[in-house]
């Protein structure tokens, strides 16, 4: 590695709900180095104070998640040799979410649309009824498995240009969810998830721009879950159902 | 309206536009093959029903469409709310449709 490349020009968003601006730190670069190791790296040896998220270190928890130089990413899966331009880092806290310090954000609203989006499972079962038989192969269970692995990082709700018009909007991985419990075939609350998803936050707000895919870490496709959740929707509403 | 039924309208308004853009395509390609002016042109519309229903159902389809697209670029890109909101869509409706309705009366009556 040659020695001008060997120092990292990071920019660090520091300040809180009433402001605040891009703090240049200087870095040393490292083999193998993730954004996580520079932010860490910059807490430990230059500033204490910096605040940020972090916990599994192996891309499991989600709590990590920042923007990296304008991208939502997870920082403890993202090489600082995969993303560094001219030397240069910026490292934001997540877009569409409040901050409470530096790169904390507030997801408290994103989590709180999840429950507007029916997000939660309806069963019909107590624990003393026998486990219900589902095929793992039946058209609905593989429509619900596409949709299953999200972490609720908030990686494809901060990519989202439409929740950054319409705060109001669900985003794609409360719908996501809604999804995957529409294919539940367990659930039993599906009419108030209709109306969930059909309601004036809901799915059609949509424009499939698909940043949401295509920042998943998981590899989900949110968008076209709520194209699903759309069509859905669409019927319901023909058959007087919304 | 609600929202959802807005986003209805407007696929099925699209759906209802593109079939007629087709024949609109089609016919114009086909129809000036050997030449033709406008007076040949009016001759064929006017008085014809077939003509009037097609492009009186395009206008307004189109109407309708314009217009509820308009209002989702107005509340997401300019922050439009409310009653200045829906003020704004009906006006831009009322004008397609004059605009659109002059046009086709002009040609087929």
């Amino acid at each position: 590695m040659q020695e001008s490349t060997d120092i990292l020009e990071v920019g660090v968003w520091r300040g809180d709900v009433t402001g605040g601006q891009l703090v240049s730190y200087q870095v040393p670069r490292q083999s193998s180095q993730t954004i996580l190791d520079v932010v860490t790296w910059i807490q430990r040896e230059l500033d204490p104070g910096l605040s940020y998220r972090f916990s599994c270190r192996v891309g499991m928890c989600g709590s990590c998640a920042m923007m990296v130089n304008g991208i939502p990413r997870w920082t403890c899966r993202t090489h600082v040799q995969k993303v560094v331009q001219d030397n240069r880092l910026t490292i934001e806290p997540m877009r569409n979410m409040p901050v409470i310090k530096d790169l904390v954000s507030n997801m408290d609203e994103f989590f709180a649309k999840w429950k507007l989006a029916e997000g939660q499972f309806h069963g019909r079962k107590t624990r003393y009824d026998p486990i219900e038989p589902l095929l793992p192969d039946s058209p609905r269970r593989l429509a619900a498995s596409a949709a299953i692995e999200c972490i609720n990082c908030g990686i494809c709700y901060a990519s989202c240009d439409v929740v950054s018009w319409n705060p109001a909007y669900l985003g794609p991985a409360a719908l996501n969810r809604a999804w995957s419990l529409v294919n539940d075939e367990r659930d039993i609350g599906q009419q108030s998830r209709l109306n969930a998803i059909a309601a004036d936050a809901g799915c059609h707000n949509c424009h499939s721009h698909a940043n949401c895919a295509t920042y998943c870490p998981n590899e989900l496709n949110p968008t076209a879950s709520i194209a699903g959740l759309k069509r859905l929707a669409a019927r319901a509403a023909f058959a007087g159902k919304i | 309206m609600s929202g959802f039924r807005l986003y209805l309208l407007q696929r099925i308004t699209a759906m209802i536009m593109a079939p007629l853009v087709i024949l609109h395509l089609g016919v114009m390609i086909f129809a000036i093959q050997g030449g033709l002016d406008s007076a040949e042109i009016l001759s064929r519309t006017q008085g014809s029903f077939f003509w009037g229903t097609s492009y009186g159902l395009f206008v307004l389809a189109v109407s309708i469409h314009a217009a509820i697209g308009i209002r989702v670029v107005l509340f997401e890109w300019a922050s439009f709310r409310g009653v200045l909101l829906n003020i704004i869509s009906w006006l831009v409706f009322v004008v397609l449709i004059t605009m659109g309705a002059r046009a086709v009366y002009a040609v087929v009556a």
